[in-house]
């Protein structure tokens, strides 16, 4: 029986070009100044669907990325690799979200999309390498998930059974879960494969919807800027240097000490 | 790609676009198309840079493997496999209707210079696919609904041509094909050697169905599919170079086959129609083992220091790449306009099994059908005898790390020297170019070529080609002149690589006023380059008289 696959995908600053401009004055990415690429996890998920659609005729991919139009682009790429559909979800009002209003804002997509089985997403986008979008999403609509995710063993739709393989420190484990889940992909998951001459033909002037805040009934309390409480205060390039390093004992005292120091440091709290 | 005859190569081969909106991937205009192309050799850069590049060296240290009578290829091949058939790179040239991309030659030969670039032994593999233009052109209706889709979704072909006793003389071929009445089918019993990829989906087999015949009038070609059973790799011979490629002694017993096109007409028709197809695949292969020593040459020269700076800086060294580049720059011209030539008269023949041919559409058919035969020898004798001595100056460039097995620069060198043997060796390609340069055709192209205008600041370069091919003209009659065939043949060789030289010389002085920036530098070595080759056999047929024959001939 064919799955009903969502595959959520961001257009990413290819960090792999940092220029002295990468970031704005106000302390978020500078879109405009870099090269805009696939995130590369995305495409080990993107991977995964097309193998979970080539085992499972009759499947169906639908591609969600949210972004400027120009992330439209990652759509594209999706469809040539064998994606059959792709929304951008772009507004003005959705600017300068954190991973708190990226996953609200993405939750109501998919509850617009509505049947689905399983939604698969990169375990962490490059730009921001926090890897909460994926679980958030799955926290907002209720769902279980399986994060670092290697490889989807077997999905049986009936059964609403699925078995994957995620990394773990130091090895794999192989885990169950129930449909419909959330499953974010590793990085080690199989690359994706490349584009196919007919899908590149046949794509290649393809147009996206394109949804709104109103579109997807979100909030305007949780979406964009106002639904962000992530603060970039600076950013500041750190080269650890060997003195730096601690060696602590697993006291409370140690630790408790650690947390403080890092809260002075504003490195987290 | 940028050439003037593209436009009416592709307005045959698309019969004016007549497929947009029938198929949701073919192209609705010239510029739809030409863009279309763009994208597939992308993809095609892509998988080389990415997977078969990368993987060549594993696969060339592992080579295939023979188990129980079936080829294992080496791991990374499958990889390989995986990703041109994941991209869609099969069936290139095939109409829609058979699920194909419907590709002109020129298209298909870049994409397949492409791979021979990232590795020359996994494009036999993949350029093996090539065949089935032959069962296209001969098989009937059902056949080709059978087998052409099988092949745009990825299956492999290989053509079974040479045995322990028929080589280059194909005329000799015993494997034998016997009809039965009873079945309503072939079979056939006996070996075949050097058979490439010979492990494939689907062979086309040459055989002979005549009982009592012995030579070419005899043999039939047939389709073997190996879902039926039969035939059985005996083993894998240990090669040189392109240790990718499978290359396979097989035994067949009672084989079932099927028949392909009318019974003798197998070589003398179809499997002429098939060398000429796989000789412009070998010339683009040998143009991408050309490239290949190019980028090595080229960038081991930029990064290696002696004597305080990088060696590229030294006219020694800068001369062999200068000159590896100004060949390939002329043998690729060379290339791609035999692969037009063969483009505008395969879909003239094509179009004309739909309907019939204008007097103007006839007229033209004739003109480019033996302009691509002309021009076939010589695009695959040149080509594949500079990718050898290119791929021998880019070891010389990297001095003795080039003899180490871990520069790839050795791999060329191993890869390129089986291009002008197999698939016709240069001296049949000389044979075959012969009766061209002594009719008097080539003759005929050059003076074409050289009515075209010239800029100014190239005219010198059209007065060199115009003295070359002087010397030519007079070494062809110092040829004919004693009327004595083996004495032609003697000369042949030198007749063939002159004409070569001031056609390529031609294709150069044509590209460069299209494109200065790409090929002046080169424009300038070649024709140096070209004068003084074309000096060199001059000099020798001058010299060369009827009375030498006898210090020639060896006992």
């Amino acid at each position: 029986m064919g799955l009903k696959i969502i595959v959520l995908a961001k257009q990413v600053p290819d960090t792999r070009n940092v220029g002295p401009d990468a970031m704005t004055p106000e302390g978020t990415v500078n879109r405009a100044a870099l090269p805009a690429v696939f995130n590369p996890e995305d495409l080990n998920a993107l991977e995964q669907a097309l193998r979970l659609k080539d085992a499972n005729p009759g499947s169906t991919i639908t591609m969600l990325t949210m972004g400027l139009p120009k992330a439209a682009e990652v759509l594209k790429e999706g469809l040539y690799r064998g994606a059959d559909e792709g929304v951008l979800i772009t507004d003005r009002a959705l600017g300068g979200a954190d991973t708190l209003a990226t996953s609200y804002t993405l939750a109501q997509a998919i509850k617009k999309v509505g049947d689905y089985d399983i939604i698969l997403c990169g375990r962490q986008a490059i730009d921001g390498d926090t890897a909460q979008v994926g679980p958030q999403v799955a926290e907002k609509l209720g769902l279980t998930q399986i994060t670092y995710t290697e490889e989807i063993i077997s999905i049986d739709k009936e059964a609403k059974k699925i078995v994957a393989k995620r990394h773990i420190d130091g090895g794999v484990e192989t885990v169950e879960g129930p449909l419909p889940i959330v499953v974010t992909v590793n990085g080690s998951a199989a690359p994706c494969r490349t584009r196919n001459v007919k899908l590149v033909w046949k794509n290649k002037n393809a147009e996206f919807p394109a949804w709104g805040a109103a579109d997807i009934e979100a909030d305007p309390m949780q979406i964009g800027k106002a639904g962000s409480p992530t603060n970039v205060k600076a950013v500041k390039s750190i080269v650890f240097k060997a003195k730096e390093n601690k060696t602590l004992t697993s006291s409370d005292a140690d630790i408790e000490g650690l947390i403080v120091e890092l809260m002075e440091s504003n490195t987290i709290g | 790609m940028e050439h003037p005859l593209m436009k009416r190569i592709v307005e045959l081969k698309e019969r004016n676009y007549a497929d947009y909106g029938q198929y949701d991937y073919a192209p609705k205009d010239f510029e739809d198309a030409m863009d279309n192309y763009d994208k597939l050799l992308d993809i095609t850069g892509d998988i080389n840079a990415n997977i078969i590049g990368p993987n060549s060296e594993d696969v060339d240290a592992e080579g295939p493997h023979c188990e129980n009578g079936r080829v294992r290829y080496a791991s990374k091949t499958y990889e390989n496999l995986d990703a041109t058939i994941k991209a869609g790179l099969c069936g290139m040239t095939m109409p829609r209707r058979y699920e194909g991309l419907n590709l002109p030659n020129v298209v298909y030969t870049a994409a397949n210079e492409i791979i021979a670039e990232g590795d020359a032994g996994f494009e036999n593999i993949w350029s093996l696919q090539d065949c089935i233009e032959t069962l296209y052109e001969f098989g009937d209706e059902d056949q080709r609904r059978r087998y052409i889709p099988r092949v745009c979704a990825g299956e492999t072909m290989s053509m079974d041509l040479t045995e322990p006793d028929a080589g280059s003389d194909l005329q000799s071929v015993m494997l034998k094909a016997t009809y039965s009445e009873e079945d309503k089918c072939w079979y056939l019993n006996g070996v075949k050697r050097f058979i490439t990829n010979g492990d494939a989906d689907i062979h086309l087999v040459l055989a002979r169905s005549i009982e009592g015949t012995k030579d070419g009038r005899g043999l039939s070609m047939f389709i073997y599919d190996k879902r039926n059973g039969g035939v059985n790799v005996r083993r894998i011979e240990n090669k040189l170079g392109i240790h990718g490629s499978p290359t396979c002694e097989l035994v067949y017993k009672n084989a079932k086959a099927e028949l392909c096109g009318s019974e003798k007409l197998g070589l003398i028709k179809y499997v002429m129609g098939l060398m000429n197809g796989a000789r412009l695949g070998i010339a683009s292969q040998s143009v991408g083992a050309e490239q290949a020593a190019y980028e090595e040459a080229i960038n081991y020269a930029l990064d290696r220091k002696q004597f305080g700076k990088e060696i590229i800086n030294f006219p020694a060294v800068y001369d062999m790449i200068a000159r590896i580049k100004a060949k390939l720059d002329a043998g690729r011209s060379l290339l791609y306009m035999t692969a037009r030539y063969v483009d505008i008269y395969k879909c003239l023949d094509d179009i004309s099994k739909e309907r019939s041919l204008t007097p103007e559409e006839r007229a033209e058919f004739k003109k480019y059908s033996k302009m691509a035969d002309a021009f076939t020898p010589l695009a695959k004798g040149m080509n594949s005898e500079f990718a050898n001595e290119s791929a021998y100056d880019s070891i010389q460039v990297h001095g003795g790390s080039g003899f180490m097995l871990e520069y790839k620069c050795q791999r060329v060198y191993r890869d390129a020297r089986i291009m002008s043997i197999y698939e016709g060796t240069t001296q049949l390609q000389t044979v075959a170019a012969i009766r061209y340069i002594t009719s008097g055709f080539y003759e005929g192209i050059i003076n074409e070529y050289a009515q075209e205008p010239v800029a100014a600041e190239y005219a010198p370069y059209a007065e060199r080609i115009a003295a070359m091919f002087e010397k030519l003209k007079a070494c062809t009659a110092k040829a004919k002149e004693p009327a004595n065939q083996e004495f032609l043949d003697l000369c042949s060789r030198h007749l063939y690589e002159m004409t070569a030289y001031v056609i390529m010389s031609h294709l150069l002085l044509q590209d460069v006023q299209r494109n200065a920036d790409l090929f002046k530098k080169s424009l300038v070595v070649f024709m140096n380059y070209a004068e003084s080759k074309v000096e060199e056999h001059c000099n020798y047929i001058t010299k060369l008289d009827v009375d030498q024959l006898d210090a020639y001939r060896q006992e």
